[in-house]
C-alpha cells in the first residue's frame, strides 16, 4: 500500500516535471516566436520600399 | 616550428550612388577622398615593392600585366595603418598587420567606421538628396563578385604544393559557420531560383582548385606571392575564398580557425585523411544545402558533411593545442578560437537556427524565411533579395545585420579608436604613428617600407622586412625622442637607405 502511494506520489511528480518543462519549452519558443516577430516589424520599416527597383539598380563590377 | 600568424583583412565594398550619376570608380573616388580630404595630408602609395604577378609555384606575369593601371586611382595609407584606396571599381579597406584574430576583428570593424564615416563625408559634398551607400557584401546577385581576402604570415620552408593541398578541405566546408548567406545561385548555367538559399556569398564563382588569378576562373587556394615582407623566410597567404562577414564572431572564427590550421600545417600535426576528392564541386553543393546534410567525396574515397569534416579538424586542432601550445596564434586568443569553433559545430550539428546569434547565413536566413512567411512571398520575390543585400548595408539606419541581434566582440568606442590608431604588436605601429606625427614629411608608404622627407635630397626609405619589428615596445621611444624625421632617421642608423620614389602629383 505504502509502495503504491509513493509510486502514485512519483508519476504525479514526474507529471508535474513534465508539465514545468513543457511550459519552459513553450514559453521559450513563445519567447523566440515573440522576439522574431519585432525583428521583422523592424525589418518592415526599414526594408527598401521599391525592392524590385532597388534589386535591379545594384550593378556592380567584378573586383579584386 | 610554427612561425607568429601575422593576419589581415583586404575588404572591397560594393558601393552605389543614389540621386545623382557617378562611375563606381568616380563613386569610390569620392568616397575615400571624402573621408581623407578631412585630414591634412593625403599619403601617397610606393607601388616599387608591388608584384602582385608573382606566383608562388615560381614564375612571373609582371612583365605581361603592367601597374601603372590603377597609379592614378586613390590610394592612401591611413594613420591606424591601414591602406584604403579604390580597388577595380570598389573602394577598399585593408587592415594593418595583426598579431592576434581579435586584433584583426577590432581592425576589420575599424574598416565599417571608416566606410560610414566616408559615407557621412561624401553626403556633405554631394548634391542634396544625393548619396553614396557601400554594401559590406561579396555580389551583386547578377554574377558579378568582388572579394574579401584574408592574409595570413606562413614560413617560406613550409613546401607551398603541401600547404595548398592540406589547407584546401578547410576553404572548402569552413563556410558552414563564416558563410554569409544569398538568396539564389549566381552558378553559370544554373537558374538563379534553383537554389532559394545558400551558405556563401563566393562558392558559386570558384572554378579553379589552385591558381593566380583572382577575377576570371578563381581559384580555392590564391599562388599570388607577393610576401610584403623578407621573401626569404616568409610567404603571405592570400586567401580569395572567403565571404565578408558582418558578424564579428564569424570574422574572428574564419580567421583564428584557419591561423591555427596554417600553423598545424607548419608543425606537419595536419595529415592528408581530410583531402577532398573534388573541391571545386565540394565547395558549392556545400554552400546549396542549408541543411548541411551534403556529403562530399574524400580521396580516401570516404564521403563526409562539411559539419563532419569540420568536427574533425577542430578535434585535430584540439590535440595539436594541447601537444604545441598555440603561441603562434598567441595563447589567449587560440583558446577563444577553439572554444567558439567547438560552441559553433556543437550548436549547428543539434539545430543550426541555434547559431542565429553568430553565423550570418543564420541570421539572414532567419529573416528571408520570417519575411517569407509572414507575406507568402514566392521564393522569386525582389524583397528577398533586397534583405540578402540590405543585410550588409553599411547605413546604420538602413542596415539589417545590425538589426539581427548578432553577439559583439568589439565596443564602438574601440572601433571607433582604431580607425586613426594602430595596432601596437605589428610594424604597422610604426607606420601609422610616423604618419600621425609627421604626416608631410611622410610622402610615401607601403606595407614593407616608409619613404621620409628629411628636409634635404635625396629622401629617405625606411625598410620594414620584418612584420613584428616596428612593434610600439620597438619603436615607441624613438618616435617619441626625434622631433624631426631627420632625427629618427639617425637614429636608425644604417637601416635607412637612398628612396627611388618619385611623387605622382
Amino acid at each position: 500500500m505504502a509502495e503504491k502511494i509513493r509510486k502514485q506520489k512519483n508519476s504525479k511528480e514526474r507529471a508535474s516535471t513534465e508539465d514545468a518543462v513543457e511550459a519552459k519549452v513553450s514559453s521559450k519558443g513563445e519567447k523566440l516566436k515573440a522576439d522574431l516577430d519585432d525583428l521583422l516589424d523592424e525589418i518592415d520599416e526599414v526594408l527598401e520600399t521599391n525592392a524590385e527597383d532597388f534589386v535591379k539598380s545594384y550593378v556592380q563590377k567584378g573586383g579584386e | 616550428m610554427s612561425i607568429a600568424k601575422v593576419l589581415g583583412i583586404e575588404t572591397e565594398y560594393g558601393i552605389i550612388a543614389t540621386g545623382v550619376d557617378s562611375s563606381p570608380v568616380t563613386s569610390s573616388s569620392l568616397l575615400i577622398n571624402s573621408y581623407v580630404s578631412r585630414f591634412d595630408g593625403t599619403i601617397g602609395w610606393d607601388f616599387d615593392a608591388e608584384r602582385p604577378g608573382s606566383d608562388a609555384r615560381g614564375f612571373s606575369l609582371d612583365d605581361v600585366f603592367p601597374q601603372d593601371i590603377e597609379m592614378n586611382m586613390v590610394n592612401t595609407v591611413l594613420t591606424n595603418g591601414a591602406r584604403y584606396y579604390v580597388d577595380h571599381a570598389h573602394p577598399e579597406v585593408s587592415t594593418p598587420e595583426c598579431r592576434t584574430a581579435s586584433e584583426a576583428v577590432l581592425f576589420d570593424r575599424a574598416g565599417e567606421e571608416i566606410v560610414r564615416q566616408s559615407m557621412d563625408a561624401a553626403k556633405r559634398v554631394l548634391p542634396a538628396g544625393a548619396e553614396l551607400v557601400a554594401y559590406k557584401n561579396n555580389s551583386d546577385g547578377k554574377g558579378n563578385s568582388y572579394g574579401c581576402h584574408e592574409n595570413y604570415l606562413v614560413s617560406r620552408s613550409t613546401p607551398f604544393g603541401e600547404l595548398a593541398a592540406l589547407i584546401t578541405t578547410h576553404f572548402v566546408t569552413r563556410q558552414v559557420f563564416c558563410g554569409a548567406g544569398k538568396v539564389g545561385s549566381e552558378f553559370e548555367g544554373m537558374p538563379s531560383s534553383s537554389v532559394a538559399f545558400q551558405l556563401s556569398q563566393r562558392a558559386d564563382f570558384f572554378e579553379e582548385e589552385i591558381g593566380l588569378e583572382t577575377t576570371l576562373k578563381r581559384p580555392i587556394i590564391n599562388t599570388r606571392d607577393e610576401p610584403h615582407c623578407d621573401p626569404m623566410k616568409y610567404r603571405r597567404l592570400h586567401v580569395i575564398v572567403g565571404d565578408a562577414n558582418m558578424s564579428e564572431v564569424a570574422t574572428f572564427l574564419k580567421l583564428g580557425t584557419t591561423a591555427i590550421l596554417l600553423a598545424m600545417i607548419e608543425d606537419a600535426q595536419l595529415d592528408s585523411s581530410l583531402v577532398l576528392a573534388t573541391p571545386v564541386a565540394a565547395i558549392r553543393h556545400i554552400s546549396h544545402d542549408p541543411t548541411l546534410r551534403q556529403k562530399v567525396l574524400l580521396d580516401s574515397g570516404k564521403t563526409f558533411t562539411a559539419l563532419e569534416l569540420q568536427d574533425a579538424l577542430c578535434e585535430r586542432a584540439e590535440r595539436y593545442a594541447q601537444k604545441f601550445g598555440l603561441e603562434s596564434v598567441g595563447e589567449e586568443d587560440g583558446k577563444l578560437i577553439l572554444r567558439r569553433w567547438r560552441e559553433v559545430i556543437e550548436g549547428l550539428k543539434e539545430d543550426p537556427m541555434s547559431m542565429r546569434h553568430v553565423i550570418d547565413w543564420v541570421a539572414k536566413k532567419q529573416i528571408v524565411d520570417g519575411m517569407s512567411k509572414r507575406h507568402n512571398l514566392q521564393p522569386t520575390d525582389s524583397r528577398l533579395k533586397a534583405i540578402d543585400l540590405q543585410y550588409h548595408d553599411m547605413r546604420a539606419d538602413k542596415c539589417l545585420a545590425l538589426r539581427a541581434n548578432l553577439e559583439t566582440m568589439i565596443n564602438v568606442e574601440d572601433a571607433l579608436l582604431a580607425t586613426t590608431t594602430p595596432p601596437d604588436t605589428t610594424r604597422a605601429y610604426f607606420r601609422g604613428m610616423c604618419l600621425k606625427k609627421w604626416p608631410t614629411d611622410v610622402v610615401a608608404a607601403n606595407w614593407d617600407s616608409i619613404v621620409f622627407d628629411i628636409g634635404r635630397e635625396p629622401l629617405r626609405r625606411v625598410p620594414m622586412m620584418e612584420p613584428l619589428r616596428g612593434t610600439r615596445q620597438m619603436t615607441e621611444n624613438l618616435i617619441a625622442q626625434s622631433s624631426t624625421p631627420a632625427e629618427l632617421v639617425a637614429g636608425l642608423g644604417d637601416q635607412v637607405s637612398i628612396s627611388s620614389f618619385k611623387p605622382t602629383n
